[in-house]
């Protein structure tokens, strides 16, 4: 069974992240990593791969540093990665990632799950993955909570508005996923000195048959302001009054 | 003339606030507002949908409409703006719209705008970005309808007390449709006060260690009444509360009198989710965490001797 994984790189997960001049968010120089959201659906995929045999390929657009993600997932255990990057892709829109996201898989040939977080870390925009989906023609699950392979088949448990729902899908499919898939493992130093020596595939805009048309994007930036700024509220250490002065908070907004 | 869809989200039990929301923000920006309800309830929907703005009510009750994949309804909807051209179709940002929105992009070309707070104009959108501490405005462009999903809780329903015409759609199942079956379904139970219609929100994140903390949580609820219990996503992914509870970018909006948040450190994911409350108290162990910039009143300490003292000191004032 392949699995292919959607990574990607985002700045300074724990940070805070800034925007440039060109009103686009700072990649370049940040200390980004592989998304932590991306790591649960990476276990996961590693884990069928391991049962069951087969391969994982870890599939990332975005700046050059973004080979550090795939890097992290070559590390992790992932058999090879593609690192799709091009100056024309920077503010790429969310069609245009999936076009090319899109074309990445189709090249790969024989892939029967494509895995990929509900949203990412920085951007959440959470329809990414979906778009793939619909551009393949392949049935998908979103918001998985727990996802296996059993007879050739699908099985993910999903969260939904009303509670959970459990769902057998024929594969290929798409699944989303959240933190609960898996709990993802950190890289072994053999892993990581491994990782140098997996391929990376870099495929052009024409190579994946993309044309700059392809790639244009459909959001452009009108305007950048500072949102009004919340005045600071107290902080104080716990203590023998805190009781009261919480009920108090609550007695001045009449809510007792 | 400028036409604006709106997406419904309908259930048998009804038809979701969102959509009354973004009927309020249609009518803004146009006179010619149709609502788009899809799968078992849309009929019964369309009443409440006219009252609130909607000249037309594009409906099926069909519930092939509610299949996992989405595949039905992003098809169905493809071929019903191709034939209605609306400008702009505005949708929440549930699940099942984030679905529809994302299939439709790739059968139409059209940009998807996630995460906006607000349309200035027909073909803008502005979302706050960084946490909420910056505001942009994105132009659309490209092939329409632009597709714009909205946070929740952006507007105000308002009833207008019109009522729509309503037209029956055509259920288009795409071809190869896949086999996708629901081998089990689990709704979790929803008893108590709804978190939208709280004038409270104590919420509960990772220092709560396991779902016992939260009973601490439910507790001081209890007490203070009119109050409802949520969860950071932490606690949520972690497996302690179903995810009706949780709070954030992929939850619930909240904007109650008083938000209360016990061990969540605040996380831009989380903020989004309840920084327009009213006042907000936070309570964690960890002086850095980010949510104590945001509260009114911020307490450094043990939630476990706070927050039952809390409950005793609220019961004494209340005699609950």
């Amino acid at each position: 069974m392949n699995v292919a994984v959607l990574v990607k790189w985002v700045p300074e997960p724990q940070g805070t992240p800034a925007l440039g001049e060109d009103h686009l968010l700072v990649r370049e120089g940040a200390n980004g990593a592989l998304d932590p959201g991306d790591e649960y659906g990476l276990e996961r995929a590693l884990q069928l791969v391991e049962r069951d045999g087969g391969d994982v390929v870890a599939v990332s657009m975005g700046p050059e540093v973004a080979n550090a993600a795939v890097q992290r997932a070559l590390a992790m255990g992932a058999s090879r990665g593609v690192h799709v990057t091009d100056p024309s892709l920077r503010g790429a829109d969310t069609l245009v990632t999936a076009r090319v996201l899109a074309a990445v898989i189709r090249s790969l040939g024989s892939i029967d799950l494509v895995v990929a977080a509900v949203e990412s870390t920085d951007g959440y925009t959470g329809t990414l993955p979906i778009t793939i989906a619909e551009l393949l023609g392949l049935p998908s699950v979103t918001f998985a909570t727990a996802l296996d392979v059993v007879e050739g088949e699908l099985r993910a448990e999903r969260q939904t508005v009303a509670g959970s729902e459990v769902v057998a899908s024929p594969i290929p499919a798409l699944v989303t996923v959240t933190t609960g898939v898996a709990a993802p493992r950190y890289p072994s130093l053999k892993g990581v000195m491994g990782a140098k020596s997996k391929p990376v595939d870099r495929p052009s805009l024409s190579d994946l048959g993309l044309s700059s048309d392809d790639v244009r994007p459909t959001q452009s930036i009108a305007g950048v302001e500072a949102a009004a700024a919340k005045s600071g509220g107290r902080v104080i250490e716990a203590g023998p009054e805190t009781a009261v002065e919480i009920a108090n908070l609550l007695a001045e907004a009449r809510v007792i | 003339m400028t036409s604006v869809w709106i997406w419904a989200d309908v259930t048998t039990s009804g038809v979701a606030s969102s959509a009354l929301e973004l009927l309020t923000k249609a009518r803004e920006l146009s006179d010619d507002v149709g609502a788009v309800a899809l799968g078992p309830g849309a009929t019964g929907a369309a009443a409440v949908l006219g009252e609130h703005g909607a000249g037309v009510a594009y409906v099926s009750d069909d519930d092939r409409l509610v299949e996992p994949t989405s595949r039905v309804a992003a098809h169905t909807l493809a071929a019903l703006v191709a034939s209605g051209s609306p400008d702009v179709v505005l949708f929440p940002s549930s699940y099942r719209a984030r679905d529809v929105a994302g299939r439709l992009q790739a059968l139409t070309g059209a940009t998807v705008m996630a995460n906006a707070v607000d349309l200035p104009a027909i073909h803008r959108a502005r979302a706050e970005v960084l946490g909420g501490t910056t505001i942009v405005d994105i132009d659309l462009a490209g092939p329409t309808p632009h597709l714009v999903l909205l946070r929740p809780q952006s507007f105000e329903p308002r009833e207008v007390g019109g009522s729509a015409d309503l037209v029956a759609v055509d259920v288009v199942e795409p071809p190869g449709l896949a086999d996708v079956r629901v081998l089990e379904r689990n709704d979790a139970s929803a008893d108590g006060t709804k978190l939208d219609d709280a004038k409270v929100v104590v919420s509960g994140g990772r220092g709560l260690g396991g779902p016992e903390g939260f009973r601490l949580l439910e507790e001081l609820a209890d007490a203070i009444g009119g109050s409802a219990v949520g969860a950071s996503r932490a606690a949520v992914d972690a497996g302690w509360v179903p995810y009706a509870m949780q709070i954030g970018q992929t939850g619930a909006t909240v904007k109650p009198e008083v938000y209360l948040a016990a061990g969540i450190s605040g996380a831009l994911q989380h903020a989004v989710g309840m920084k327009a409350s009213r006042r907000i108290v936070a309570i964690t162990k960890d002086p850095e965490a980010p949510i104590l910039k945001l509260a009114d009143l911020g307490v450094v300490g043990d939630l476990f001797q706070v927050i039952p003292a809390l409950t005793e000191e609220v019961k004494r004032r209340t005699g609950r």
